[in-house]
């Protein structure tokens, strides 16, 4: 029998018991470095959410990662998992930045932003559809092949910017800045709403996106009939070929919405901040994705808290490396690495105690099955 | 040790519990419990799901702490705190799923965890001799160097039995041992416990099967919602009391029913040949018809092509040349025969194995009160799952089928076996199938709930439904079918009405009598 837990206890408690313990350890780096670890507690906490606006920060990046956490999490449901997601957003940015540059002159912002929507995910669908084709049809394996897909796609975007997009007389690899037309909303208003001061903060339209697209995936995988089979592929799929649902089929449109939402993760720092595609704009969140979606247990609401954690070490950690000279940005790597490795990676470490914490409650429920 | 014990103190238990409580939460799962296991005794420990067995040998072998009372070890009150501690007091446990590592061989997977030290080879040396002395000792032959998963589960078993004893065991618990073994395996089992007994070694055998208590037991206990209900020396009692004890009320053990009236042919197969994934004829040949209102049972030691036959008929696994007619209709068995729509077309299935195949253990019930119809009409409006309909649909079949406890949003994880098989009963069955293919409805299920579910077969086909049943449990077989065909490699061996005995079905299931009857099976 699976053990288990109160819900509270395993969406909430335990990833703040692994939480507190990250931040435990990394008090004690920070001290053996001969840095106060309250000092550097401080500038994480006020770095992402006060100083400088830092909140607006904070959550541009929480965006990113809500992105590629959900991709990540969709796939997993299906029982694959997509590493791709790096290259996919990558990719992605190709059709946020093609429905830029085609209709920024002529357009207000909200309409791009529709075709920069549909863009960034069919681009990022197709990224992932040879992955899928091919783990589908000819059982290659999609861990494999997404992570070549993302040296492929660094490669090929390389290509693309210097010899295509990059503006004739400039020296750096990028496409012009796009006009008005292809630039999302700040979202400062909001922000100031609520208080806080900040001063040309990234944080975007995308941000409501990526909320939307977490209610989207709610609904597909526990209200769909689709979602359903996704969720019977991923558990069993010795029951789902019982059940005659069609795998390879399943396979293919899992991994097509998978690529589609880290896809979607372009349309923020392209089109909501940058205002052009660059060079290594991803930079990593495809990668924190998978840390996001396995700490948010692959559920939306999961992801948003998991995504806005990741933000604040993102930002606090910069603010910190900023405000402590002895604390280099590497230090902060090492951080985040540690809430990855306790948070992510050992999320089960304090499950055996817990749950024999809780078995009282759960062979209860055990023993009224047995009547 | 035991072997040097006087036959005077064979009278002593090896092993007491003196006023066992065990409580999760608000469920008093033990209460009370009072046991003494005479040394060198076969002690049988029977009762339904969830009557408590479980918990109490959990206690025995350290799984749980007892929140009161005392265990002896020979007389001496012992503390149990782990499995460590249970077999230094020389208690072993054979589990029901057997605990082995597939791809390493015997002799590993005995050292496994005693290994005597970092270098496996003179350890290995030294465990290669001492398991030589025990399987001579107690008859236990198995060659230690065979690959485990190579082995078939009977043999599989003894090497847990060799762990336990490897590791001095003078007690011995085996939980539902012959769930996994075919009856010729179940024997032999039999044949070593009674070799053990005979060499001193004290036995607890937890089991539901009421048959096997008879048979090899020279004690029993039954339990029931927790309690142990009563202590009888095997040969004082029958089977229809101990059921009674169990139950707690008079359970009828044969099955009632009245005369089959076959109608037209429902389900027809013919020269169907089927292969597994290595290449094996598993199902060579096989012609069979089942008409509506009959129910023809397959009878066969497991493993002679039952399932796969079963497979093919319900569209999972391809064959390689046949036909199958499902309602006069061809179905596309030899090519992609999709299973989604032959339940379309009313072909229920109720698979051998519902862990693996039936059921999404993680999933909650009404969940899986779906799975292979969640694309029908009443499930679904466009894309969308109908969740409310989805529960109360559920909800209905909980009713209807007395699925317990009655909670439609559980895991199905935490039903007991019995229920989770109610679970897909109710969903293949209320579908109103034109044709039923049952594999196993009773696997690991117990009496009561075997009761139910051979009454709802007998109903549904004396609702003129057309029923394919196979089951390895011969008593099954005879008791529910109308006609019984034996497979045996492959082929089916015979056909015989359901008077004919357990000596005749027996030989034709070992492939000792006739020749392949192909053309007349049909009829």
């Amino acid at each position: 029998m699976k053990k288990e837990l109160p819900a509270w206890v395993d969406y909430g408690l335990l990833p703040l018991i692994n939480l507190l313990l990250a931040f435990l350890i990394s008090g004690l780096v920070v001290l053996l470095v001969g840095e106060s670890p309250v000092r550097a507690a401080y500038y994480l906490v006020s770095g992402a959410f006060t100083i400088g606006g830092g909140i607006g920060f904070t959550l541009f990046y929480a965006t990113s990662f809500i992105f590629t956490g959900l991709s990540v999490a969709v796939a997993i449901h299906c029982g694959l998992f997509n590493i791709g997601s790096e290259g996919q957003a990558y990719i992605g940015g190709l059709g946020v930045a093609l429905a830029c540059l085609a209709l920024d002159g002529i357009m207000p912002w909200y309409v791009t932003m529709v075709v920069a929507t549909a863009g960034a995910a069919a681009f990022g669908a197709g990224w992932a559809f040879i992955p899928a084709w091919l783990q589908a049809r000819r059982g290659s394996h999609i861990v494999i092949t997404t992570i070549m897909f993302n040296f492929i796609a660094a490669s090929i975007m390389v290509w693309l910017l210097v010899d295509y997009l990059k503006p004739a007389a400039s020296m750096a690899p990028e496409t012009r800045t796009f006009l008005e037309g292809g630039q999302l909303p700040k979202l400062d208003w909001l922000l100031e709403l609520f208080g806080f001061k900040v001063a040309g903060a990234p944080l975007n339209v995308s941000f409501f996106i990526a909320l939307a697209c977490c209610f989207l995936v709610w609904l597909l995988i526990w209200r769909t009939r689709f979602g359903y089979e996704l969720r019977t592929m991923g558990t069993n799929p010795t029951a789902a070929v019982y059940a005659g649902i069609p795998e390879a089929r399943t396979v293919i449109i899992a991994m097509l919405i998978s690529g589609a939402l880290a896809g979607l993760m372009a349309l923020n720092p392209i089109m909501g901040d940058q205002h052009r595609l660059n060079l290594d704009f991803v930079a990593g969140a495809g990668f924190v994705g998978i840390a996001v979606a396995l700490m948010g247990r692959n559920h939306p609401v999961g992801i948003i808290f998991a995504a806005i954690l990741f933000g604040v070490l993102y930002q606090g950690g910069a603010e910190v490396a900023f405000n402590m000279p002895n604390i280099s940005r590497d230090m902060i790597v090492v951080i985040q690495g540690l809430v990855i490795l306790f948070a992510g990676a050992l999320e089960h470490m304090f499950r055996p105690a817990l749950t024999r914490y809780f078995l009282a409650r759960r062979m209860a429920a055990a023993h009224v099955a047995g009547g | 040790m035991a072997e040097s014990a006087e036959q005077a103190d064979r009278d002593d238990p090896a092993i007491e519990l003196i006023g066992i409580n065990k409580s999760f939460g608000p469920v008093h799962a033990n209460k009370d419990i009072d046991l003494a296991v005479a040394r060198g005794s076969i002690h049988g420990i029977i009762g339904e799901n969830g009557a408590g067995k479980s918990t109490l040998m959990s206690i025995l072998y350290g799984f749980y702490h007892a929140d009161s009372g005392e265990i002896r070890v020979d007389g001496k009150p012992i503390r149990i705190d782990g499995s460590e501690a249970a077999i230094a007091a020389g208690i072993g446990m054979v589990h029901q799923h057997f605990m082995l590592v597939h791809n390493f061989t015997v002799l590993e997977n005995v050292m496994l965890g005693a290994e005597n030290g970092a270098i496996l080879n003179r350890g290995g040396n030294r465990a290669r001799i001492e398991l030589g002395r025990l399987e001579k000792e107690y008859a236990l032959e198995v060659d230690p160097d065979a690959v485990i998963e190579e082995l078939p589960v009977g043999l599989q078993q003894r090497v847990e039995i060799l762990k336990a004893l490897y590791r001095g065991a003078e007690i011995l618990i085996l939980d539902e041992p012959t769930g996994v073994l075919t009856p010729a395996e179940a024997d032999h089992l039999f044949r070593i416990l009674a070799q053990l007994k005979e060499q001193g070694k004290t036995i607890i055998l937890i089991t539901h099967k009421l048959r096997e208590i008879m048979a090899i037991t020279d004690t029993v206990s039954v339990m029931r919602r927790g309690e142990m209900v009563a202590t009888r020396k095997t040969a004082e009692t029958s089977v229809e009391e101990l059921a009674e004890l169990m139950v707690g009320r008079h359970v009828l053990l044969r099955v009632d029913k009245g005369v089959s009236h076959p109608g037209e042919v429902r389900l027809s197969v013919r020269n169907l040949t089927v292969r597994d994934g290595r290449g094996v004829k598993m199902v060579d040949n096989v012609s069979l018809d089942v008409r509506a209102g009959e129910i023809v049972g397959i009878a066969g030691v497991a493993g002679n092509g039952q399932s796969q036959l079963l497979e093919a008929i319900a569209g999972i696994r391809r064959a390689e040349a046949g036909e199958v007619t499902l309602d006069g209709q061809p179905v596309h068995v030899t090519g992609h025969a999709d299973p989604a729509l032959l339940r379309e077309r009313g072909l229920a299935h109720v698979p051998e194995d519902r862990h693996h195949m039936g059921l999404v253990l993680p999933f909650e019930e009404n969940e899986n009160s779906i799975l292979g119809y969640h694309g029908a009409r009443e499930y679904v409006s466009g894309p969308f799952l109908q969740i409310d309909a989805i529960r109360n649909d559920a909800k209905a079949k909980i009713e209807k089928y007395d699925i317990r406890p009655p909670d439609c949003r559980l895991k199905t994880a935490n039903f007991s076996g019995g229920n989770q098989q109610k679970i897909v009963l109710a969903r293949e069955m209320e579908r109103d199938p034109v044709v039923l293919v049952i594999g196993q409805p009773t696997r690991g299920v117990d009496v009561g709930a075997i009761e139910f579910i051979h009454h709802r077969i007998i109903e549904m086909r004396d609702a003129g439904k057309a029923i394919l049943l196979v089951s390895v449990e011969l008593d099954e077989i005879r008791s529910l079918s109308d006609r019984i065909l034996v497979m045996f490699a492959g082929r089916v061996v015979g056909e015989r009405g359901p008077e004919a005995s357990e000596g005749e079905l027996g030989l034709l299931m070992a492939g000792v009598e006739g020749e392949p009857v192909q053309g007349e099976a049909a009829q």
